[in-house]
């Protein structure tokens, strides 16, 4: 026999299973109300990399090519980059605020915050990504022989890397400050390694080793791959699937950084 | 009236939470030592004592989110941290856990969305997230920044997430801290028509003693321990005391000096 419990408006226990669609998208939504009150964040985030594009045409002035290789390369790693800093800022807030240890008391799934923080700054990255490759297509004159599509589905795909790695690192993080410190550490060695100031097979071995391991790499690759070649390339699938991969993997291991229960 | 609990999957005559050698471990210190209680449905019960003796661990491993625990201790039936109590308890940590960059109604409305989630509940979570602002008395505040409220009405919208839905239990973490005589006044007349007309167990933890008299039931706790488990008169007669202040420090004077003469006849 069910009857209703009091006064107010009773609450029937929800089903707490490990992804529910209206529980992702009401965090996606609260992400970027958030985002909404902190307009700043929002123009920073999206004016930075347009302003650094048009930086880079006017350095590379004298020599278009080079404006060429680093640019296309520079679109995937921008969204890498700002995404890594925005996400791993927030979900430590969402630590380090009680917000966190409040929400997994209640029936949210890991599963559900993890893919609305992803979902509310693939959004971003995605408005971001579009406004950068069209500024360096048609008013910088950046020449790619692929598809402009295929350069936004790589920057979506690297914003995901970012968005994995920054909920994964947070969990590393005391407080803001270790928490900025992460992105030299995270990022940089990628930024060296990736390919962007000289191709990867003339580094030392052992380095080119690791890059072969590292997830921007293969961002770098697929990109340049769209500047030379006109369809989609087995190689470009390949690059595509593997940052895609890594993307999963490391949110995956953001998920298991979020724990019910702390001491 | 008993009505209430004819939904409950438990059976009604059974505490809301039992304890049976509850200990918990957090680094290298014990913090809850071999803890024995348990919280009467449908009362008020404080749980009291100096800042650090436990209080806050021991809510946090009721609510299910503490780690290291060890021991028996059962919330409404299940054990703690049962994913079905999760839509039963409400919570309400120290700190005021709430989104500083969101008014206090789209924090509301967040929450109730994640305890109710779908389209087909908007109405009723509307309906919800507006009692919960009357209820904490923020409601000309309703659309201002959370983050822009003084410190006492950012603790009634940390409160007023707990309030959203109805919850058979609600734990809550020095809610009254910091809060002027009238505020603190108006939330316990609140606590007690939670408890009197929903039906709702309530654990409010304060190291303010003049609040113990306003609870049915008292857990004074002392350095991980349970000094007392019992009503304030009862309390206030068997240590003749004239306050549950003056009885807690004779609890303690005497629980010093047992320890005491323990160590000398050793």
């Amino acid at each position: 026999m069910t009857t209703t419990t009091s006064p107010g408006t009773p609450l029937r226990p929800a089903p707490t299973g490990a992804l529910n669609l209206s529980r992702t998208t009401a965090t996606a939504a609260r992400v970027l109300r958030q985002l909404r009150h902190d307009p700043r964040t929002i123009a920073l985030m999206i004016l930075i990399p347009c302003v650094m594009l048009f930086l880079l045409r006017y350095v590379f002035d004298g020599s278009p090519r080079t404006f060429d290789n680093i640019g296309a390369s520079l679109l995937g790693i921008f969204p890498l980059i700002t995404m890594f800093l925005v996400t791993s800022i927030a979900t430590l807030r969402e630590r380090t605020s009680g917000t966190l240890e409040r929400l997994l008391a209640m029936p949210l799934g890991k599963g559900d915050l993890i893919a609305g923080y992803a979902l509310a700054f693939g959004t971003l990255a995605i408005i971001q990504s579009a406004l950068a490759t069209g500024l360096a297509l048609w008013f910088l004159g950046l020449d790619v022989t692929g598809s402009p599509w295929l350069l936004l589905l790589v920057a979506l795909l690297d914003a995901l890397l970012g968005t994995a790695l920054g909920l994964f690192v947070s969990a590393f993080a005391a407080s803001e400050f270790q928490a900025v410190q992460f992105m030299p550490a995270v990022i940089f060695p990628q930024l060296l390694l990736c390919g962007l100031f000289t191709p990867r097979d003339n580094m030392h071995p052992a380095l080119e080793a690791i890059s072969n391991v590292l997830p921007m790499s293969y961002a770098v690759d697929g990109m340049n791959e769209v500047l030379k070649h006109t369809d989609m390339t087995a190689d470009f699938v390949r690059d595509a699937l593997i940052v895609a991969g890594c993307a999963l993997l490391v949110l995956c291991l953001g998920a298991a950084t979020l724990r019910r229960r702390t001491a | 009236m008993m009505n209430y609990s004819s939904v409950r999957s438990d059976p009604p005559d059974d505490p809301a939470i039992r304890a049976k050698a509850l200990n918990v471990v957090r680094g290298p210190r014990q913090v809850l030592r071999d803890l024995h209680f348990t919280v009467p449905r449908g009362q008020i019960t404080g749980l009291l004592g100096p800042s650090g003796c436990g209080k806050s661990t021991l809510m946090r491993a009721i609510v299910g989110t503490q780690a290291k625990v060890t021991g028996a201790l059962d919330v409404l039936g299940h054990p703690a941290g049962h994913p079905t109590l999760r839509t039963r308890i409400g919570y309400v940590t120290q700190a005021p856990s709430v989104y500083d960059d969101l008014t206090v109604r789209q924090n509301l409305a967040y929450f109730a969305a994640i305890l109710d989630p779908g389209h087909a509940a908007a109405d009723r979570r509307h309906e919800n997230v507006t009692r919960a602002i009357a209820d904490v008395d923020l409601t000309s505040h309703a659309d201002a920044l959370a983050g822009n409220l003084s410190g006492g009405q950012r603790s009634r919208v940390s409160l007023a997430v707990a309030l959203l839905g109805t919850p058979e239990l609600l734990v809550l973490d020095e809610p009254t801290v910091g809060l002027d005589p009238v505020l603190r006044r108006d939330l316990w007349a609140l606590f007690h028509d939670i408890a009197a007309t929903r039906g709702a167990t309530l654990l409010i933890s304060s190291h303010v003693m003049d609040e113990a008299e306003r609870c049915h039931r008292l857990l004074l706790m002392r350095e991980g321990q349970i000094l007392a488990d019992d009503t304030p008169d009862a309390l206030r007669t068997r240590t003749h005391s004239e306050t549950v202040e003056a009885a807690f420090l004779h609890l303690v004077d005497e629980a010093t000096a047992a320890a005491r003469a323990k160590e000398t006849t050793r």
